[in-house]
């Protein structure tokens, strides 16, 4: 029984296409046919990093790194070029230590709650986390703890079905701990091994919206004393620098234990990852590669990051 | 404390020619922490780029005045530029005069079209238009059930049909709101990557449909880099008419807009914040380019005030300073609209380069208690017509105030010198051409 052991690398490669045809290829394409790299090919990957959303701080981090190592370096070659700024993205990634298959057998009902700004793609991800937890033999529940979005149930309520696993409501306008905490509470009465816990899109900048997520972890922490087991931040792959932010202010209210990057099917380089992974020592755990249930990917850095680099 | 104030300001209003000008070298600085700004606020890495360059180029040369540095003059241009290149006079929504106004809604996943639609239609409905939205989402789950409860909410039909037809829906949207006496329609599209050539397709096709009166792109103002991306490609599909920020309540600088507006050239028409269907707020160019910069806390400045400031009082005078017609009675109301906003010290600190303007300009808040005591123990032909203030008035205001002779002479001398620098503030002001009273009106 293991997780995400149907990672489709194909699939991941896919969504990352653009991605690495942005950075890599472009980065190729800048260093070939040139024996000594100067300012200008490193100012040229410089807006290839800027571009991809890296952001300007670790960008120029990158840089000052490579331009080091280079004045010692003997081979300037593009090969070992992009070696250097291979290792430099990699070490800035965090990787993620916790073997998720076995913390479930730990701690049951492993509770998993979900959080994030509007529009983020919070619905779609549980619908494919249920659906990956249900193919890996797990019980699954999934608590509609989004009360204030119209027709926020409905939605979950469809992935629910499609992922065929259990789904506990209370409607528009309840109380999204109370829901959380009936979610929790069914989940302990039908021995449901994972619990995945959807919460209404809120900006990090809304205190009042902040402490109601506190207050949705406190109550099921009361119920469950090793819950919540992982709190998943969403974060859209299209959004820049502000993810960080967004990172930031909901680390202060809730413990986030995982970063899940969604819509890295389009033409969004998703470079912020590497920015709040080396800022904020959060691993990414899942990234989002399109709409479809399996479209959820396993993240892991040295994989994702030679997807990046490979030709 | 009015003195060192004036001082200042009549010091920095005092162009003194031959200060130097504008040169690549004395700006460099700037202009790279500017760049970062920039970067940092979420602009394309290419327009930030054209945009310095361009601006810098226009602006080689140009004279520094006395009391500011190259440096603080080239980001008062740049500013200036932003402002204008983000503002647009074409930011009225069109509307048809024949048959159905037809408001089409474009943009990604996530980038809040289905709130957004619900908005506009409560903003419509409020100014007369009956509205009918069409629900053409049909792929999301429970769209088109999201789209339901909000006009149940606004009291707004919506139309939606149980195909799996996007363009039927639009289409017959247009026909039933024919039907029924409705004469604005807002479609509500699925959300799409500019990658997906088939979901593409559709929206082009549902254009070409329904012929929109105005088709709106909508976009999260926290997009990153690849905003110039998606715009583009929406743009060569559907040539869009206008662009929406959406979360414009959250904290982000909102650079995509732009960059969107560098690389596509549409309008800004609405922006949008927070989830309640109330309110559409209203573009302001010079707000966004604050933001954008990041600079000072000048909007939380303006918001303040706007929470304070009655609009009508404040356009009163407006209208006072221009013709010089300013009067105790309205230093009066000044003062206490200041005192409802806080201490003027902390405002005086929230406007950018005031604080290293002001550094030795004491600002005491008691002050401001004296002066009111004074111009309370004023008659009403005294506050209006200040000449009568003859020696026998100055000492009963002075013994009704609980203030000195002195005190009393020191205001009324103070206040003259003042209405003298509003009457140069106003000449100059009307004299500017670029000078634009919307940029300074509450409202």
């Amino acid at each position: 029984m293991n997780l995400f052991k149907n990672l489709n690398f194909d699939k991941l490669k896919e969504g990352l296409n653009k991605t690495r045809d942005k950075i890599v290829n472009k980065i190729t394409e800048v260093v070939t046919g040139k024996a000594v790299i100067d300012e200008a090919t490193l100012d040229e990957i410089e807006e290839i990093l800027l571009s991809s959303d890296i952001g300007y701080d670790t960008t120029e981090k990158i840089l000052e790194e490579a331009r080091k190592r280079l004045k010692s370096e003997k081979d300037r070659s593009d090969v070992n070029l992009i070696e250097i700024i291979k290792s430099e993205l990699s070490s800035t990634l965090t990787a993620s230590t916790k073997d998720i298959n076995s913390e479930i057998e730990k701690n049951k009902p492993y509770v998993i709650l979900v959080v994030g700004i509007n529009g983020a793609g919070k619905t779609t991800t549980i619908g494919k986390l249920a659906n990956n937890f249900k193919q890996a033999g797990y019980k699954v529940i999934v608590g509609a703890a989004d009360t204030f979005r119209a027709a926020a149930n409905e939605q979950l309520e469809v992935w629910a079905k499609r992922a065929d696993v259990q789904i506990v409501e209370k409607g528009t306008n309840t109380d999204p701990s109370s829901v959380a905490f009936e979610t929790v509470n069914q989940a302990i009465k039908d021995n449901a091994d994972v619990v995945l816990i959807d919460t209404a899109g809120r900006l990090h900048n809304k205190t009042n919206l902040m402490d109601e997520l506190n207050k949705i972890k406190r109550v099921i922490n009361k119920l469950l004393p090793h819950a919540p087991n992982d709190t998943f931040l969403v974060l859209d792959g299209n959004n820049g620098q502000n993810a960080i932010i967004q990172a930031e202010e909901f680390a202060k209210v809730t413990d986030i234990s995982g970063l899940i990057i969604t819509k890295l099917d389009g033409t969004a380089k998703g470079g912020v990852i590497f920015q709040i992974s080396s800022k904020m020592q959060i691993p990414v755990k899942y990234i989002g590669v399109g709409e479809g249930i399996t479209d959820l990917q396993d993240f892991d850095p040295s994989m994702f990051v030679s997807a990046l680099f490979e030709k | 404390m009015f003195d060192d104030l004036s001082n200042k300001l009549e010091s920095t209003l005092k162009k003194i020619r031959g200060q130097g000008k504008l040169t690549e070298k004395n700006i460099s600085d700037t202009l790279r922490e500017i760049r970062r700004v920039l970067l940092d606020a979420d602009v394309n890495y290419k327009v930030t780029k054209d945009f310095i360059e361009e601006v810098t180029k226009k602006a080689l040369g140009a004279e520094v005045i006395n009391s500011i540095t190259p440096g603080q003059l080239i980001t008062k241009i740049i500013y200036d530029e932003l402002t204008v290149l983000l503002g647009s006079n074409n930011s009225e929504l069109k509307i048809n005069g024949s048959g159905p106004t037809i408001i089409l809604m474009v943009g990604l996943q996530g980038s809040g079209k289905t709130t957004f639609s619900a908005k506009l239609a409560k903003h419509l409905n409020s100014r007369g238009r009956k509205v009918l939205l069409a629900a053409a989402d049909i792929y999301r789950p429970a769209a088109i059930d999201q789209l339901k409860t909000l006009g149940e909410q606004i009291k707004t039909p919506v139309f939606s049909l149980d195909v799996k037809d996007a363009r039927k829906i639009s289409v017959d949207s247009i026909a039933y709101a024919k039907e029924n006496g409705l004469d604005t329609v807002i479609i509500d599209t699925a959300g799409r990557l500019h990658v997906d050539q088939e979901l593409m397709d559709e929206v082009g096709d549902i254009k070409k449909l329904v012929n929109p009166t105005e088709i709106l792109f909508v976009v999260d103002s926290m997009t990153g880099q690849d905003a110039v991306n998606s715009a583009k490609a929406f743009n060569e599909k559907v040539d869009y008419d206008g662009i929406v920020l959406t979360k414009m309540d959250g904290d982000s600088r909102g650079g995509c807009a732009l960059s969107i507006r560098s690389v596509v050239g549409k309008p800004i028409k609405f922006l949008s914040a927070g989830e309640k269907l109330d309110s559409i707020d209203v573009f302001y160019p010079d707000r966004l380019a604050s933001r954008i910069l990041g600079k000072g806390d000048i909007i939380s400045l303006v918001e303040k005030a706007q929470e304070q400031f009655d609009e009508s009082e404040t356009e009163d005078l407006e209208e006072k300073i221009r013709k010089n017609k300013f009067d105790f009675d309205d230093f009066l109301k000044q003062i206490k609209m200041i005192k409802k906003m806080g201490s003027l010290s902390s405002l005086l600190s929230m406007i950018p380069g005031v604080n290293s303007a002001m550094k030795n300009a004491k600002v005491d808040d008691n002050a401001l208690v004296k002066v009111e005591a004074i111009i309370n123990s004023m008659t009403k032909q005294e506050r209006t017509t200040p000449k009568i203030l003859n020696g026998g008035r100055r000492k009963r205001i002075a013994r009704g105030s609980g203030t000195s002779i002195q005190d009393v002479n020191r205001l009324i001398k103070q206040f003259g010198d003042m209405q003298k620098m509003m009457g140069q503030l106003s000449g100059k002001m009307l004299k500017n051409p670029n000078f634009n009273p919307n940029t300074i009106k509450f409202n």
